[in-house]
C-alpha cells in the first residue's frame, strides 16, 4: 500500500506492506542507511529515530502506524541539542566501530531536547535501551555531560 | 555448517609467514588502475597525494573500532610531516602481494597485530613519500634538498623564499624515484606519534550516519537473502516446504544451499517474512544433540587426567608431596558469542567483464577472497573484494574457514549468479549460529610450603580446538593448540615446580577466537587462583604478585605498581566495597586492572577500574585509552552475564540481546587509564584490555563474600 510519511521535513510516499518495520522502509525504500539494524526486537537501540520528536525503535514500528507522522533520522536531525551532541562526540572521539552511534546520537539529542540538564540517573535511564558492544559508554557519558554544559552556555 | 579450507599453497604460505615476511614499501601500484580515485602522486601502495592536497592513506587492516585507520595514518602523517587536517584513510583493496600481514602470511587483521606489524612499514612509506616530494621541490626551486623544510604539509626554502603544498608538488614528485631506505625520524622528532593531535579520522562520519557498512551497500536490482540455518549444530536440511513462502509478496525465490535454506526477497522485510514461513525437515544424524552441560562434564572429566604437556619445570608431584598447603580448583568457562553490533553481512555483484565485486567486512581478506573466487568458479584475479567498515568483530569476522564468504558466494550462485545479492544474518543467526568461544574447563592445583612460598603449580585445560582443520592448523603442535594454553603455558610468577597440559575435545559445535582468545579463560583461571594461593600463603595480592614476578616480568610489574598506586591499594575503602587486582600480558602488551566492587543483590557492582597499560610506544594515546575502556566493558559484559547454553537435544537456548545480555551504560564503571611511558616498539591494544577485568572483579568479590566464582558468568550463581 502507499503510505505518506514526513521524513526529515519532507513528505515521502512509500509503497510497502503496512506491517513493514519503519527501519526497512527507511533503508530499503528511502536509502537512509544511517539508521542501523542490530536486533529487530527493540533491545539494542541501533535503529533509534525520532517520531514527532520522541525516540522510537524503528525496527518494531510498523510503517502503517506512521501515516502523516514526522520521522527524523540521523541524516536529518538538527538543532542546538543535535549540534552540541555531535561536537561533544568529536571532542571525546566517542565512536569505535560506530555501528550503534547513530542510535546513541539520536538518544542523546532527544534527551537534551527535553531535559537540558540531565542528572547521572537521567542519562542512565535515557540510554537503558542503547547497547554499545565496543563499550564506548564512558565517553558517551562524558560527551553528554559536555554537550549539556555547552548548551547551558 | 558449510565451509571451505584454504587450498594447500595458501596453507603453506601461512606457516611460512609465521617467521615474518618483509614487504617492500616502494612497490609500484599498477594494480590500482581499477581505482577511480587515482591521484597524481602514488609513491607506494599506502599513500595517494591528490592535487587537491589531500593525503589518503590506504589501510591494509579492517577498521571495526580498534583504530587502525587513525593509527596507521598517524605513522604516515608523522613521517611525511603532513598536516593532520589533510589526512584521510580508506581501506586498501584485497591484495596479498601488497598488503600482507607479516604475522599471518596473508592479508588480514587479528591478534592485535595491526600496529605492531605496520609500525616500520607505514613509517617507511611516509618517509619515502616525503623524500620524493622534497626532491621534486629541490629540482623545481634549484635548491639543495637539505635546506628544504617540511612542516604541516607545506615545503619551504628560506634562501629563495619559495614554498609549496604537497598537492602543488604531487605531479612533480611522481617523477621521482622512491628511496629504498628512507631516513626515519627519531622519537624526539615525532609530531603526532605519542601525542594528542591526531584525532580519529572516522569520528565525524560515525556521528552523522555517513559511515558506510556492508549493510548500507545497495546495488541496482539487488535481492536480499537470509538463510534458515539448522537449530542444532551438525544438522542438515533433508527437505523443505516453501509453498507458504512463495505466496508472500516480494519473495523472489527459495534455494537450498550448504548451510541451510536461502530465502530471497525484493526487500529485507519480504526475505525475513519468507524465512519465517519456511518449513524444514532436518537430518540430525551428524548433529550434536548433547546439552552444553553434557559437554562441560566431558571437559571436566578430561581435566582430571594430565593432558599433552605444554610446559613443565622441576618435579611437580614431589613438590605437592612436600607442600604444607594444597589448593585445588576446577573452572568451567561457557560458550560465548561475540555479538558484534552489525551481524555478518555482505553484497556480491556480477561485473560486466564476468568477474564479481564483493563488499564485506572481511577480516582475513586473502582467505575470503580465495573462497569467494572458488564459490563463483573464478580466479582470484576476477574477484574484487572491497573491505567495508564493520560494526565490531571481536574475532567473529576472522574466519579461518571463510564460512560467511562461502555462504555469500553460494547464495549468489544459487540464485543464478547474475542478480546482485545482499546476504544478511539477523541477531538470532548471530547468537545461535555458532563460532563461539569454546567451552573450556581448567583444573588447577597449587602447593604452598611451610615458609609461605608457592612451590608447585599444575594446570590442565580441556576445550575444543578451532584451529584443527583450518588454515591455522600449524599452530597446533604435539597435541597442543597454542591458542588454548596461551596465558597458562607461561605465567608471570616464578614457581619452581610447574606443569601445564591440555586436552582437545571434539564435537560439531563450531568455535572461534573471541577477543583476547585463550587469555579470556587462562587470564581468569591464573589470576584468580594465584590470588587464592597468595592468601593461603599470607601474602598481599599486590606485594605477593610483585615478589613472584621479579625482574623477568618487569614491564608487567610496572603496570601492577602503577595501577595499585592509582587505586591507592592500601587505603581503606568505603563500607561494603573491596578492591581486586589482575595482571595479564597478552599479545605483547602488559595490562593491570584494579577494580572497586560492592555487592548488590548478590551481583557485583563495579564502581571504578584503574588500568595501567604498557604497549610500547603509544602511537595514539587516546585510542589506547579507548581500547582499554572498551576491553574492560566487553570483558565485564561477558563475565557478568554471558553464557550460551545448549539445551537437551542441542538447540541453543539464547537468541537475542534480551537473553544474551549486554552491559549497559548504567553498568559501565568509571575507568581511569595510565599509559606507561616506553620507547619499545608498539604492540596491540585491541585485545589486551579484556583479560584482566574478569579476574580483578572476581578477586574483589571473593574478598567481599568469601566465595570464589569458578563457573562464570557471575549471574549464574543467582540462578544455579
Amino acid at each position: 500500500m502507499a503510505i505518506t510519511l514526513n521524513v526529515n521535513g519532507e513528505d515521502r510516499q512509500v509503497e510497502a506492506d503496512e506491517e513493514t518495520p519503519l527501519l526497512w522502509v527507511l533503508r530499503d525504500n528511502l536509502r537512509l542507511t544511517g539508521t542501523k539494524f542490530g536486533c529487530g526486537i527493540a533491545q539494542c537501540g541501533a535503529c533509534t529515530v525520532h517520531v514527532n520528536g520522541q525516540p522510537r525503535r524503528s525496527c518494531v514500528t510498523p510503517v502503517g502506524s506512521l501515516e502523516g507522522q514526522e520521522v527524523t533520522t540521523i541524516e536529518g536531525v538538527s538543532g542546538p541539542s543535535a549540534d552540541a551532541v555531535r561536537e561533544a562526540w568529536a571532542r571525546f572521539d566517542t565512536p569505535q566501530c560506530g555501528y550503534c552511534q547513530s542510535g546513541q546520537v539520536m538518544t542523546a539529542a532527544a534527551l537534551l531536547d527535553r531535559n537540558p540538564k540531565p542528572s547521572a540517573d537521567d542519562v542512565n535511564n535515557a540510554f537503558e535501551g542503547n547497547i554499545c558492544r565496543c563499550a564506548t559508554y564512558a565517553r558517551i557519558r562524558r560527551a553528554v555531560a559536555d554537550a549539556a554544559e555547552k548548551l547551558e552556555g | 555448517m558449510a565451509g571451505f579450507d584454504m587450498p594447500r599453497a595458501t596453507r603453506r604460505d601461512f606457516l611460512a609467514g609465521a617467521g615474518g615476511l618483509v614487504i617492500a614499501v616502494a612497490l609500484p601500484l599498477r594494480s590500482r588502475a581499477q581505482n577511480a580515485n587515482a591521484a597524481p602522486f602514488e609513491p607506494n601502495a599506502f599513500i595517494r597525494v591528490g592535487d587537491d592536497n589531500v593525503v589518503t592513506v590506504l589501510i591494509k587492516h579492517i577498521e571495526f573500532g580498534q583504530g587502525p585507520w587513525t593509527g596507521l595514518a598517524t605513522l604516515v602523517a608523522d613521517e611525511m610531516d603532513a598536516d593532520w587536517d589533510q589526512v584521510r584513510a580508506e581501506h586498501a583493496p584485497s591484495n596479498p602481494q601488497l598488503y600482507i600481514n607479516s604475522a599471518f602470511g596473508i592479508q588480514g587483521t587479528g591478534g592485535s597485530t595491526a600496529m605492531a606489524t605496520s609500525y616500520d612499514i607505514m613509517r617507511k612509506a611516509g618517509a619515502a613519500a616525503r623524500a620524493m616530494i622534497v626532491s621534486a621541490a629541490a629540482k623545481a626551486w634549484d635548491a639543495p634538498a637539505a635546506e628544504i623544510v617540511v612542516e604541516k604539509g607545506v615545503l619551504s626554502h628560506a634562501g629563495s623564499g619559495k614554498s609549496a603544498t604537497f598537492g602543488e608538488l604531487a605531479e612533480a614528485a611522481a617523477q621521482e624515484t622512491a628511496p629504498e631506505n628512507p631516513v626515519l625520524k627519531t622519537p624526539d622528532q615525532f609530531v603526532y606519534i605519542g601525542k594528542e593531535g591526531a584525532s580519529k579520522l572516522d569520528t565525524g562520519m560515525k556521528s552523522t550516519g555517513e559511515a558506510k557498512f556492508s549493510l548500507d551497500v545497495y546495488r541496482e536490482n539487488m535481492a536480499t537473502a537470509v538463510v534458515a540455518h539448522p537449530e542444532i549444530f551438525g544438522a542438515t536440511a533433508s527437505s523443505f516446504d516453501d509453498s507458504a513462502v512463495r505466496a508472500i509478496p516480494g519473495v523472489i525465490d527459495v534455494k537450498q544451499i550448504g548451510s541451510g535454506v536461502a530465502v530471497y526477497g525484493e526487500n529485507t522485510y519480504a526475505a525475513l517474512k519468507g524465512r519465517k514461513a519456511l518449513s524444514i525437515e532436518w537430518d540430525l544424524s551428524g548433529a550434536e544433540t548433547r546439552s552444553s552441560e553434557d559437554i562441560a562434564e566431558e571437559c571436566i572429566a578430561a581435566v582430571k587426567e594430565i593432558g599433552a604437556v605444554a610446559n613443565s619445570a622441576g618435579a611437580v608431584e614431589d613438590a605437592f608431596s612436600n607442600a604444607e598447603t594444597i589448593l585445588q580448583a576446577e573452572y568451567v568457562f561457557p560458550y560465548l558469542a561475540h555479538a558484534p553490533m552489525e551481524p555478518l553481512d555482505g553484497v556480491i555483484e556480477r561485473r560486466a567483464d564476468g568477474g564479481v565485486e564483493v563488499w564485506m567486512g572481511s577480516q582475513l581478506q586473502t582467505g575470503d577472497h580465495n573462497v569467494l573466487a572458488q564459490g563463483c568458479g573464478l580466479e582470484m584475479g576476477q574477484v574484487s573484494l572491497n573491505t567495508m567498515l564493520a560494526g565490531g568483530s571481536f574475532g567473529r569476522r576472522a574466519q579461518p574457514t571463510s564460512h560467511f564468504a562461502a555462504e555469500l558466494a553460494e547464495a549468489f550462485m544459487a540464485l543464478g549468479g547474475e542478480r546482485p545479492v545482499k546476504l544478511m544474518w539477523t541477531r538470532e543467526d548471530d547468537i545461535r549460529g555458532g563460532y563461539y568461544r569454546p567451552l573450556t574447563a581448567h583444573r588447577l592445583r597449587g602447593g604452598v610450603d611451610a615458609d609461605g612460598n608457592i612451590v608447585a603449580w599444575d594446570q590442565t585445560i580441556a576445550a575444543q580446538s578451532f584451529l584443527a582443520g583450518s588454515a591455522f592448523e600449524g599452530l597446533i603442535q604435539n597435541g597442543i593448540d597454542a591458542t588454548m594454553v596461551e596465558g597458562a603455558r607461561e605465567i608471570p610468577y616464578a614457581v619452581p615446580n610447574f606443569r601445564v597440559s591440555a586436552h582437545i575435545v571434539n564435537n560439531p559445535v563450531s568455535t572461534l577466537w573471541w577477543r583476547s582468545v585463550g587469555h579470556t579463560h587462562t587470564g581468569y583461571a591464573v589470576e584468580t587462583f594465584i590470588d587464592e594461593l597468595l592468601e593461603a600463603a599470607g601474602k598481599d595480592p599486590v606485594e605477593g604478585r610483585l615478589a613472584m614476578m621479579g625482574e623477568a616480568h618487569s614491564r608487567l610489574a610496572a603496570t601492577l605498581r602503577k595501577a595499585a598506586s592509582m587505586a591507592d591499594w592500601q587505603a581503606s575503602r568505603p563500607a561494603g566495597r573491596a578492591l581486586g587486582v589482575a595482571s595479564v600480558e597478552s599479545f605483547g602488551s602488559y595490562v593491570t586492572q584494579v577494580a572497586e566492587v560492592s555487592m548488590q543483590r548478590d551481583m557485583p557492582r563495579v564502581h571504578k577500574v584503574w588500568c595501567a597499560v604498557d604497549c610500547g610506544i603509544a602511537v595514539n594515546p587516546e585510542v589506547v585509552k579507548a581500547q582499554m575502556e572498551g576491553g574492560i566493558g566487553y570483558g565485564l559484559s561477558a563475565i557478568l552475564f554471558n553464557e550460551l547454553e545448549l539445551e537437551e537435544g542441542g538447540a541453543v537456548r539464547q537468541s537475542n540481546f534480551h537473553d544474551y545480555r549486554s552491559l549497559k551504560l548504567s553498568e559501565m564503571p568509571e575507568v581511569e587509564v595510565a599509559i606507561i611511558a616506553s620507547e619499545e616498539a608498539p604492540t596491540g591494544v585491541g585485545e589486551p584490555g579484556t583479560p584482566p577485568i574478569g579476574p580483578a572483579v572476581a578477586n574483589a568479590m571473593r574478598r567481599l563474600t568469601g566465595k570464589a566464582v569458578r563457573r562464570p558468568p557471575f549471574i549464574r550463581s543467582l540462578t544455579a
